[in-house]
């Protein structure tokens, strides 16, 4: 056992745990998109920004992916990580205004507008469903291509694949696309919550998956023109 | 001893002997030809001056008297291509095929000078024979970089007559691993790579890290635009890298060796993979190296050239042959490296300064330098100084004193405005700092970094908020992609800038931009996005007033972003010879009803073109 200062209280928790889990385990919410228990921390979503060490030589850290030491002092709600993690929540809005995950992570943290323009993804790149496909379906059917930018969830060459079974696994975690929302548009910028639960691409296809980049169900259902536009 | 044969060193006597057969190689008075084979003075074309030299040598029957060398970087690459004529250190620039033979007869021969290829001084315009009297080299302290216009990179026997491995064989006869962490300590040595972190301690953490396999990465990748300064070490003393490489490993108690190269760097792969298999013919690296029962071994990996893949732990990934992606830090390397083993990763450049601190001693090595900071640093000055190329200088040099010493200041008469240290992810500094002593933490504190050593220097004419906007764009493809803050900060941010630079921005948009900016820099896991913001934060902080031009009056005073400034024609000074209007290729320019001639900027283009070619100066830019 370890002893951390968690928001100011003294805790002891298990060796080994990361920020995140021992702040669960004590009840503290922190936000995240890319963790999800069962599956590997990676760190890329930088929602659960936590601030450690004493004042004046702090910084900011995922907390999914810090493991405790001893007499690390953690604090998930300071000003500084809460200013962070709202804009944080604004971009993930513009990004993906579709999300009914984000758009309830949005009313969660009163995040209620958005200065960028909205770009409709169908993907934020969490890697959940890369994970979930490699380390629960052992399916490994889909990774990371790219960088930068660029960088994309496919199938290797871009090919349909071979070893993916279908189940369904990536889609069931995805944050973006396993529960739709209009999200704001220009003309109606009320957030329709849960009108559109099915995934768009189960009435076109029966066996096309959210991986495919652009998605080809996707693609009908948001306005290509925005896509298209915002790649600088 | 014949010096042909590759007969292994076993004891470091064996060395010492090598090298006192060697000894006529340092003759002062030995006649010598260094040409730069360096890739800025290969493109201006110095690579055919060799067959010609040799050529004449050949014919005069001089070739075994006159030693003529392909030297790596002479660091002056403006006037290249360069060469130098020993004894005497004669300086000629931009020398082309046609003047070897005149090198050759007149100056080696006769030892008479021409003054033609002769540098001629900005400042009074004198002519200067001697390459120590031209004050871009005099105002220098090149101590790493001078040992290459002496030494051919491809010999180890050249290194060798000029006191190589020396350090090691002392290291290995006289020191313990300990000794040497602690030399390199007191020397105040920190890491070239950016971040300076102190190297005797980040060598101490991996001794002391559980295990008996560890790896010692020397960092080759150097993939900032615009910086050459490993690329030149590697180039031009790749023996000196190995060496202090070596040294490393035994100091750190590691077996094992890895230099990761960027594979667009064909050169310096090809000298170090040399050096490497000549050091190892002499038995200085392989099995029980000069008899000490230090073994070690290095490996070359070359790497794809992704800017990321510079990040020690996306590097050590790109090594094993995975994806080349920074992780999160702790574990560090020195824990968890390579393999999974402690590794300690350091820089090209700061490997070279390992020998240098074991045969000088460390008291004497740190006399340079600053307190926290030991030794010197390389820049690679470019942008708009008249003098620009491989800069060397102690650390706490000031920036006025590289850029109006050395750089002998701004080119065709124009103001200094901003320098831009550190690379893409640096930031740019106003005039206001330029008595700034370049140093770790002053240039962090003043909001840019050190980062490799690059050096950008910018006129008026330079845009502060398009230089911010063209490094963005830089980093929008170099990142990983892994963060959301950095893959997609960086996007919204140059969403902004394109709102700015084309006259759509508002005053609101400064404070999203900054706001955006320390979201990147806190959220953010490595040090390319936790410094990507640093071009944006710092021409925010020293030149607020220029983004407020572009935001509120609509205007770019530097004349760079199109949208933001217009031609005119001044009425007075227009002589009416109509060669613009002949010249618009977007019939822009028309005549008027006094003879003179006007712009329509509805359909200017902002190309410029008439500017130039107005005989009476009479368009207007702003
Ligand atoms: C984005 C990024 C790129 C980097 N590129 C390089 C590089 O090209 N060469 C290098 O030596 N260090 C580079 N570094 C620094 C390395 O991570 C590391 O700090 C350095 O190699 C350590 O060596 P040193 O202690 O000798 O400086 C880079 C760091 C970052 C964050
Ligand atoms: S549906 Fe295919 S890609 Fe998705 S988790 Fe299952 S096997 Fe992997
Ligand atoms: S498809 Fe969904 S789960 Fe997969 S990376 Fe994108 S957002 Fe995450
Ligand atoms: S900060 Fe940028 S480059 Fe670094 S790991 Fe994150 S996404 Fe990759
Ligand atoms: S949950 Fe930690 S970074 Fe996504």
């Amino acid at each position: 056992m370890v002893q951390i200062a968690l928001n100011g209280l003294r805790v002891e928790v298990d060796e080994g745990m990361t920020i995140l889990e021992a702040a669960r385990f004590y009840g503290i919410a922190i936000p995240t998109l890319c963790y999800l228990e069962g599956l590997s921390p990676y760190g890329a979503c930088r929602l659960c920004l936590v601030e450690i060490g004493s004042p004046g030589q702090s910084k900011l850290v995922t907390s999914c992916t810090y493991r405790v030491e001893e007499g690390l002092i953690v604090r998930t709600d300071s000003d500084w990580v809460i200013k962070r993690r709202k804009m944080l929540i604004e971009l993930y809005l513009a990004t993906c205004p579709s999300s009914k995950v984000i758009q309830d992570l949005a009313s969660k943290y009163h995040v209620t507008s958005v200065r960028f323009t909205p770009w409709y993804e169908d993907c934020i790149l969490c890697g959940l469903c890369v994970r979930m496909c490699a380390e629960q379906m052992q399916g490994k059917a889909i990774g990371f291509a790219h960088r930068g930018s660029n960088r994309k969830v496919t199938t290797p060459f871009d090919k349909e694949s071979e070893v993916c079974r279908l189940c369904g696994g990536c889609m069931y975690v995805c944050p973006a696309c396993q529960s739709r929302c209009q999200g704001p548009q220009e003309e109606q910028p009320v957030c329709n919550a849960c009108l559109n639960l099915q995934q768009p691409c189960l009435d076109y296809f029966d066996d096309k998956m959210c991986f495919m980049d652009p998605c080809v169900a996707c693609e009908l259902d948001t306005n290509r023109e925005l896509k298209v536009k915002r790649r600088l | 001893m014949n010096t042909n044969t590759r007969s292994k060193l076993a004891i470091p006597d064996d060395l010492t002997k090598r090298r006192e057969m060697l000894k006529d190689r340092l003759d002062p008075k030995k006649q010598r030809i260094v040409v730069c084979g360096d890739t800025g003075c290969t493109v201006c074309g110095s690579r055919e001056l060799v067959p010609v030299i040799e050529k004449v040598l050949q014919e005069r029957g001089l070739a075994k008297k006159v030693e003529l060398k392909i030297a790596g970087c002479l660091g002056f690459c403006e006037n290249g291509p360069l060469v130098l004529v020993f004894p005497g250190a004669v300086f000629y620039q931009q020398v082309q095929a046609e003047d070897a033979e005149e090198i050759v007869e007149k100056t080696v021969l006769q030892g008479e000078i021409i003054e033609r290829l002769l540098y001629t001084d900005s400042a009074d315009g004198r002519k200067i024979t001697c390459a120590y009297d031209i004050p871009f080299y005099k105002l220098q302290k090149r101590v790493l970089l001078e040992t290459g216009w002496y030494i051919d990179p491809l010999d180890i026997d050249d290194y060798i007559a000029h006191g190589g491995y020396a350090a090691l064989a002392k290291v290995l006869g006289e020191m313990t691993p300990e000794g040497v962490i602690a030399e390199m300590k007191k020397a105040g040595l920190r890491g070239r790579g950016g971040a300076g972190f102190p190297t005797g301690l980040k060598w101490e953490f991996c001794r002391a890290s559980a295990g008996d396999e560890k790896y010692i990465l020397c960092n080759a990748d150097e993939g900032d635009p615009g910086a050459f300064m490993d690329r030149s070490l590697l180039e031009g003393n790749p023996h000196a890298v190995l060496e202090g490489i070596i040294i490393s490993a035994y100091a750190v108690g590691a077996k094992e060796g890895i230099i990761y190269i960027r594979i667009e760097y064909p050169t310096a792969v090809l000298k170090i993979e040399q050096a490497v298999r000549q050091a190892r013919e002499l038995g200085l690296l392989g099995r029980d190296i000069l008899g000490s029962g230090f073994d070690f071994e290095v490996a070359i990996s070359k790497g794809a050239g992704a800017f990321v893949c510079g990040e020690e732990t996306a590097l050590i990934r790109a090594a094993e042959g995975k994806v080349g992606e920074p992780r999160q830090k702790p574990p560090y390397p020195a824990d968890v490296g390579f393999g999974g083993k402690p590794t300690v990763i350091n820089n090209v450049e700061t490997f070279v300064n390992v020998p240098l601190i074991i045969n000088r001693g460390a008291a004497a090595y740190h006399e340079i330098g600053t307190e926290s900071s030991g030794g010197t640093k390389i820049f690679c000055l470019v942008g708009k100084v008249k003098n620009s190329g491989l800069v060397e200088v102690p650390f706490g040099t000031t920036l006025r004193q590289i850029i109006f010493g050395i750089g002998g200041g701004i080119k065709n008469g124009k103001r200094f405005k901003a320098v831009q240290t550190g690379g893409p992810s640096g930031g740019c500094l106003p005039e206001e700092m330029l008595d700034l002593k370049v140093d770790f933490k002053d240039l962090a504190q003043a909001g840019s970094i050190m980062g490799s050593g690059g050096m950008i220097v910018m006129d008026e004419d330079t845009c502060v908020v398009d230089v911010a906007r063209y490094f963005l764009q830089f980093l929008k493809s170099e990142s990983c992609g892994k963060c959301f803050s950095c893959r997609v900060g960086i996007q919204r941010m140059l969403e902004i800038y394109e709102r700015i630079t084309t006259g759509a921005g508002s005053i609101e948009d400064l404070d999203l931009l900054e706001e955006l900016a320390v979201t990147v820099k806190d959220a953010s896991m490595c040090g390319l996005g936790q410094t990507s913001a640093n071009p944006v934060l710092s021409t925010l902080r020293y030149f607020r007033e220029e983004y407020l031009a572009h935001v509120r009056d609509k205007r770019c005073p530097a004349g760079v972003c199109r949208p933001l400034f217009r031609y005119s024609i001044d009425k007075e000074l227009c002589i009416g010879c109509g060669s613009c209007a002949e010249q618009c290729q977007a019939e822009a320019i028309v005549e008027t009803e006094e003879g003179s001639y006007s712009i329509n900027p509805e359909l200017c283009t902002r190309c410029g073109v008439c500017m130039e070619i107005c005989v009476a100066d009479a368009i207007i830019k702003g």
